[in-house]
């Protein structure tokens, strides 16, 4: 059974270099390939516990995952890109060394936290949590350090896939839930780009540093 | 007396309440005419409700009632005991007096619809804070209390200066209330019953101890007006019209020293002997403080409180003596400096209360309450000037009026101190009693700079020089005052008879009863041996003497006529600008302690030879109270808010940022704690 772990581990594992790899992107079209890369894993891992875990509504999330997160996404986003013009280079607040150094020092924390706060709890699921947590905080990185909306919607949807991934690990958490949480965020999706759109149509740019300029308050 | 017997004396007090409250609604509600008939009603209230704590205090009666109102578990308590009757005696003599005063206003003034009905609320509230037996009631009507004599500041609104006033003495009232919770909150203990009954038996830890205390501090020395917490005194008290100033300084007062025994002496059960440190310091503090800026300041009625502060903070050092000594199981001090407290606590509400009464006939008579533009008011205004200089004499302490017996009594207190077994109190005390020793000598020079300023001399004001003399209702209520005074000075016996049961209850032993002396009105403290005072025959050889005196000089002075020199004694221009005025007979004072206390500094502006332009002298000072304790921190709040209202006009990502960093913060504490 243990190489069941081993599986998962790395799939988590992959899914977090994934994450590494949206923070220091900076054309538009890869951060898009790297997000769809990181949800088919998250599909590949779901469906990994799904069979280690023998709960075939795993599965369910699983295909889930990778027809909304994997497909349909990225697609859609994708055509948005094209039809917003925007495929140049996305700018980027702080530079990749020091997003890469804090993302760093993200995973540290939440492998500490996660291993000494969970102590008592079953070995395994304990590193596949702390990987989920780390992904989580990777993908709230991502939004703070993105001015592209676009790349904002992609930084939370990455960090919902941690969200699942965590969700999955953990036993018992009801399928009502995970497929509820999948149609929250294509419905999120919708309203992003519904907004993206407007902003677009009213600033000729979906930059959000545009956004502030309509309060008045930019100082 | 049984509690059953005691019923209808509580039936008594609560009538009087309903009567004050029947006076606010009816005056409140209908105004116009209504507004005539509240001081007769509340005279009617307070003769009432006077008599019955009399007659409780004298019967030692105890009466309790319930009743199934207020907090759910705990119900409405109202109690009547000694130290109730006592408080209610002070306050429904002083309401009495300002409702006779009040009663003069009616024909002179239009009456204003911001007063009267809050003067009879305020009546009800303060009786109410008495009676009070449980914590719920107790800040209701405590509440209740701020809340009209608040309404009472701001009832002249239209001045920036009341309304700085009404804003500051609701903070501090706000601010005192919460603290008193905090109090209560100790005493009920995790049990939570908040009658006065369960507290009594509750044996708090030290740490609930400081907490209490320095909640009752906070919030009833705040109402009291104990050094640093004073600062709303000098500015409310002013604000509101004479009478109420005079309930306000010289009753309301009284009713937070009533909140401080009720709560340290009563409910906390027996002292500990640094129980009395907050007292002692503070007490002296206020004394010396206070005066210091009576003396100091150039408006009447200001003088006047912040003289009141002073009076808290001697009733404070005897109470804070009393604690002392109850500890430190000497409980014949314990008595004289408990009754030093209780007396001058009465004695304060009564000549006070004659002041302002008296510098109400004066604002009323002049217009005018800035020493600057008083002056030579004997001659317009002789009877209000006698009554006034009988209340000057019983604060400045002068035998043989009341002030001297709780001060000469309280200083009999410090002279008992060496006996204290703690080091520190045998040290403390005779510093205590030097600043107070001090503050009685400035209160003298306060004074004897307010009487000569505003009655004596000539007038300094067009104003001044045409004054009125008080209406009759007015007059009466300042003789009233005034005969009290006498009478607390003369027959001090008596008064200490009246409150025997509560230094029995409070102190362990009462005070050496009439007739221990030699004479059956001597006062006797601690010991016949040790000391004794007589008023009657001291007043008896003040009056003989003085007689003697004024005879003989006049016999030997008066032989032959004599002719004035045409420059007459270097005093030829009559202005009367040239007379000592408020600020000039201050001056020496002011030089002494102005730089220390209050970094005044001076600044001349002399004109070259030729230049015609006037000579100046300017005085500046800084409060420092003010500034460190009320400036300081509002400007904190102040600035403070201003930086957080920042956060309401940052960037979508500064918003996540937050966020986020909250995250990470609570995460690595979790990383760190667990």
């Amino acid at each position: 059974m243990n190489y069941a772990y081993n599986v998962s581990h790395l799939l988590a594992g992959l899914m977090l270099v994934a994450s590494f790899a949206l923070l220091y992107q900076d054309r538009i079209f890869a951060v898009l390939n790297t997000f769809a890369a990181q949800a088919m894993l998250l599909a590949m891992s779901v469906g990994w516990e799904g069979w280690s875990q023998g709960r075939p509504n795993l599965y369910i999330t699983a295909a889930i995952a990778l027809i909304l997160k994997g497909i349909v996404i990225p697609v859609a986003l994708h055509r948005m890109i094209v039809r917003l013009g925007i495929h140049r280079d996305v700018e980027q607040v702080l530079n990749v060394g020091k997003t890469l150094l804090i993302g760093l020092a993200l995973t540290a924390l939440s492998l500490l936290l996660v291993l000494k706060v969970t102590a008592a709890a079953q070995n395994f699921t304990r590193e596949g949590l702390a990987l989920a947590l780390a992904i989580i905080l990777l993908g709230l990185l991502m939004m703070i350090t993105r001015r592209n909306a676009v790349t904002q919607i992609v930084g939370f949807m990455s960090l919902e896939n941690g969200l699942i991934l965590a969700a999955t690990g953990a036993r018992g958490m009801p399928l009502v839930v995970e497929v509820s949480v999948a149609f929250s965020v294509l419905i999120a999706l919708f309203v992003f780009a519904v907004f993206v759109f407007r902003i677009r149509e009213r600033f000729d740019s979906v930059d959000i540093d545009a956004l502030e300029q309509v309060r008045g308050d930019r100082k | 007396m049984s509690p059953e017997m005691a019923t209808p004396l509580l039936a008594a007090i609560i009538g009087a309440i309903a009567i004050y409250g029947l006076a606010a609604l009816l005056a409140g509600a209908i105004g116009g005419r209504a507004l005539a008939l509240v001081y007769p009603t509340a005279i009617a209230g307070a003769a009432l409700a006077a008599g019955g704590d009399l007659a409780a205090l004298v019967g030692q009666s105890d009466a309790m009632l319930q009743l199934p109102m207020g907090l759910p578990a705990t119900g409405l308590h109202l109690r009547l005991d000694g130290l109730s009757a006592f408080f209610g005696l002070i306050v429904n003599v002083g309401v009495l007096a300002a409702a006779i005063y009040g009663l003069g206003l009616d024909r002179e003034h239009g009456l204003n619809p911001r007063v009267e009905p809050f003067f009879a609320l305020f009546a009800a509230a303060m009786n109410l804070v008495l009676i009070a037996a449980d914590a719920f009631s107790f800040l209701f009507s405590w509440e209740l209390m701020s809340l009209a004599s608040w309404a009472l500041v701001v009832a002249r609104h239209d001045d920036a200066d009341n309304r700085h006033a009404g804003h500051v003495y609701l903070v501090m009232a706000a601010m005192g209330t919460t603290a008193l919770l905090f109090v209560f909150g100790g005493l009920a203990g995790i049990a939570g019953n908040y009658s006065f009954a369960a507290m009594r038996e509750a044996h708090p830890s030290v740490t609930v101890v400081a907490l209490v205390l320095t909640g009752t501090i906070v919030g009833a020395g705040s109402k009291a007006g104990l050094v640093p917490l004073h600062a709303w005194l000098p500015l409310a008290h002013p604000a509101a019209p004479s009478h109420v100033s005079a309930l306000m300084s010289g009753v309301m007062t009284k009713v937070a020293i009533y909140g401080m025994i009720r709560i340290v002496f009563d409910l906390l059960g027996a002292p500990s002997w640094w129980w009395s440190l907050p007292f002692l310091l503070l007490g002296a503090a206020s004394a010396v403080m206070g005066l210091l800026y009576a003396v100091l300041d150039r408006d009447l009625k200001r003088m006047l409180a912040y003289s009141t502060v002073e009076n808290v903070g001697i009733i404070s050092v005897g109470l804070g003596l009393a604690l002392a000594f109850k500890s430190s199981g000497l409980d014949a001090a314990a008595a004289v400096a408990t009754s030093a407290a209780l007396l001058h606590s009465l004695n304060h509400s009564w000549f006070k209360s004659l002041l302002f009464l008296g510098a109400g006939a004066v604002l009323h008579g002049t217009g005018r309450r800035d020493f600057d533009g008083l002056g030579g008011l004997i001659h317009r205004l002789p009877v209000t000037a006698a009554l006034w200089l009988v209340g000057v004499m019983s604060i400045a302490a002068l035998p043989p009026f009341n002030g001297f017996v709780s001060e000469w009594l309280l200083f009999q207190a410090v002279l008992a101190g060496p006996q204290f077994p703690y080091p520190i109190l045998r040290f403390l005390s005779p510093a205590v009693g030097a600043m107070l020793a001090l503050a009685a000598a400035l209160a003298a020079a306060c004074f004897v700079r307010a009487y000569g300023t505003v009655f004596l001399g000539r007038p300094r004001s067009p104003a001044a020089a045409v004054a009125r003399e008080a209406n009759r209702p007015q007059l009466a209520a300042m003789g009233l005052l005034a005969v009290l005074c006498l009478f607390g000075g003369l027959f001090s016996v008596f008064t200490i008879a009246l409150i025997q049961p509560l230094l029995v209850q409070y102190a362990g032993m009462p005070m050496a009863s009439a007739g221990a002396g030699p004479t059956f009105f001597s006062l006797v403290a601690i010991s016949a041996a040790r000391s004794t005072y007589d008023a009657p025959i001291i007043a008896l050889f003040l009056i003989v003497s003085g007689t003697v005196t004024t005879m003989a000089v006049h016999r030997l002075a008066a032989r032959r006529t004599r002719r004035s020199a045409a420059w007459d004694c270097g005093f030829p221009d009559a202005s009367p600008a040239t007379q000592y005025t408020a600020s000039s007979f201050a001056q020496p004072l002011r030089r002494v302690y102005g730089t220390a206390m209050f970094g005044s500094s001076e600044r001349v502006d002399m004109p070259e030879p030729g230049d015609l332009r006037p000579a100046r002298l300017d005085v500046r000072f800084v409060d420092y109270v003010w500034q460190g304790l009320h400036a300081a921190p509002a400007g904190m709040v102040l600035s403070l808010s201003e930086w957080l209202n920042r956060l309401q006009f940052l960037s979508i990502r500064r918003y996540l940022m937050l966020m986020f960093s909250a995250l990470i913060v609570l995460l690595l504490i979790a990383a760190v704690w667990f």
